[in-house]
């Protein structure tokens, strides 16, 4: 076991942790922030996709060693974000969750999406999310939501952060 | 799956990098962004008893250009690349190939040096850098050395890399004003290993013609000089093509040909 110390959702949190242990896994179990959902383990399903020093990233296949120092947020950690908060609410007003297995992780990469690309399509927002797998919603509630935000945006609403 | 257990050490620079792979009789491997190598690892299809991480390393981050060729760190991620970070020497095809691969959230993570050292024959950087013929510069206990790409990969999964080298940069060549490329790919979903690969580079000011078929059940296959190129347009030609690089079966050989016409037309005149 090594003790390692992260920057979680604006803390810092030090803990032990075994070297095989994801970052996802130690998220869960070991800082008991259990918002991060853990599917494939490989890499393919985008349910564990969290922020890593701003940027999204795949929190089964990154080792929790391997993060030593750095920036780390989770669901937890936007609750004060105003435009996850947009997200949360084009999400339920669109339909875009049904047992929320795979929100989480939508939600952190919506989040990427309307931050990196702003003038994304709808087009753009499915590949864009090919990387995070929903088996409930068929994806139309998602990117509906998604793009309802851009375009919110897009038109300077006065609830745009 | 989790992993089963190894012990993880950070390098702090290539040498101590290079020491820390070759101590004793451990079974140790290098990794970039694990976005690779995690998921063999967590599938059980890899066990190690070290991981180095070289992710860090100052000297796998820079990016320079000099007259003749563009040189990238290994450690450089996918993300960068995509994003432009780097001189445009290959009008386009560079960040053009990254945004391809697999996802935002793994291009962040993955870098150009794993996946090389990875030489799944299926990975865009794999038949990317046999186009290009790009040099790879390894460190190892008795220094550098050089090796072009044609040389690097023996075969799926598996370089020329020693237990205790590391990919430090890749050197790419500098494509001229009139450069001509494309690069087509087809995939069952966007992000996923692609079923079929079919890059080619024109440039006539640097005497370079040259196609690649890529997601073989081997290595690329290469197809080298304008003749050559030429003669992929006569009938018959991509069916012999396809033979040579030892595509079998229906659907694999429709989506390769289909590949490597559109590419063909992509830069070839009519």
């Amino acid at each position: 076991m090594k003790t390692i110390t992260l920057h979680v959702n604006g803390h810092e949190a030090g803990a032990p942790v075994e070297s095989r242990t994801s970052l996802a896994d130690h998220l869960r179990e070991g800082l008991n922030l259990t918002g991060t959902h853990v599917g494939c383990e490989h890499g393919v399903c985008g349910a564990c996709t969290v922020e890593l020093d701003g940027v999204p990233v795949r929190s089964c296949i990154t080792y929790a060693v391997a993060c030593e120092g750095r920036r780390v947020r989770t669901i937890e950690g936007f609750d004060d974000d105003a435009l996850m908060a947009q997200l949360r609410e084009a999400f339920s007003a669109e339909h875009a969750l049904q047992c929320g297995y795979c929100t989480t992780g939508m939600l952190v990469t919506a989040h990427d999406i309307v931050r990196r690309l702003p003038a994304a399509d709808e087009s753009r927002i499915r590949l864009e999310l090919a990387g995070n797998l929903c088996r409930c919603t068929g994806y139309r509630g998602i990117v509906r939501a998604i793009a309802r935000v851009l375009g919110e945006r897009r038109a300077g609403a006065p609830d745009a952060a | 799956m989790k992993p089963a257990p190894f012990d993880y050490r950070a390098a702090t620079d290539v040498a101590d990098a290079v020491a820390l792979l070759g101590e004793g009789a451990v079974h140790a491997k290098a990794c970039g962004g694990s976005q690779s190598l995690g998921p063999m690892l967590n599938l059980r299809l890899a066990q190690v008893e070290r991981l180095v991480d070289v992710s860090r390393l100052d000297a796998l981050q820079a990016i320079s250009l000099s007259d003749d060729r563009l040189r990238i760190g290994a450690a450089v991620t996918h993300a960068r690349i995509e994003d432009g970070e780097l001189p445009d020497a290959t009008r386009g095809l560079l960040p053009f190939v990254a945004k391809g691969i697999a996802y935002r959230a793994v291009r962040n993570r993955g870098t150009l040096g794993g996946s090389l050292a990875h030489a799944d024959p299926s990975a865009d950087w794999v038949a990317t850098m046999r186009l290009l013929d790009a040099e790879l510069v390894l460190a190892g206990p008795g220094g550098e050395r050089r090796v072009g790409a044609g040389n690097f990969f023996l075969g799926p999964f598996t370089t020329v890399l020693e237990a205790d080298e590391i990919i430090v940069a890749v050197e790419v060549p500098i494509f001229s004003g009139r450069a001509r490329w494309s690069y087509r790919k087809t995939c069952r979903k966007p992000g996923e290993f692609a079923d079929a690969i079919a890059a080619v580079w024109l440039d006539a000011e640097c005497g370079i013609a040259r196609a690649v078929i890529g997601a073989l059940d081997a290595m690329p296959h290469v197809i080298a000089g304008a003749e050559a190129l030429g003669a992929l347009r006569s009938p018959g030609a991509i069916g012999r093509a396809l033979d040579a690089a030892g595509v079998e079966g229906d659907y694999e050989r429709e989506v390769h040909a289909v590949m490597l016409r559109r590419a063909l037309n992509d830069v070839l005149p009519a």
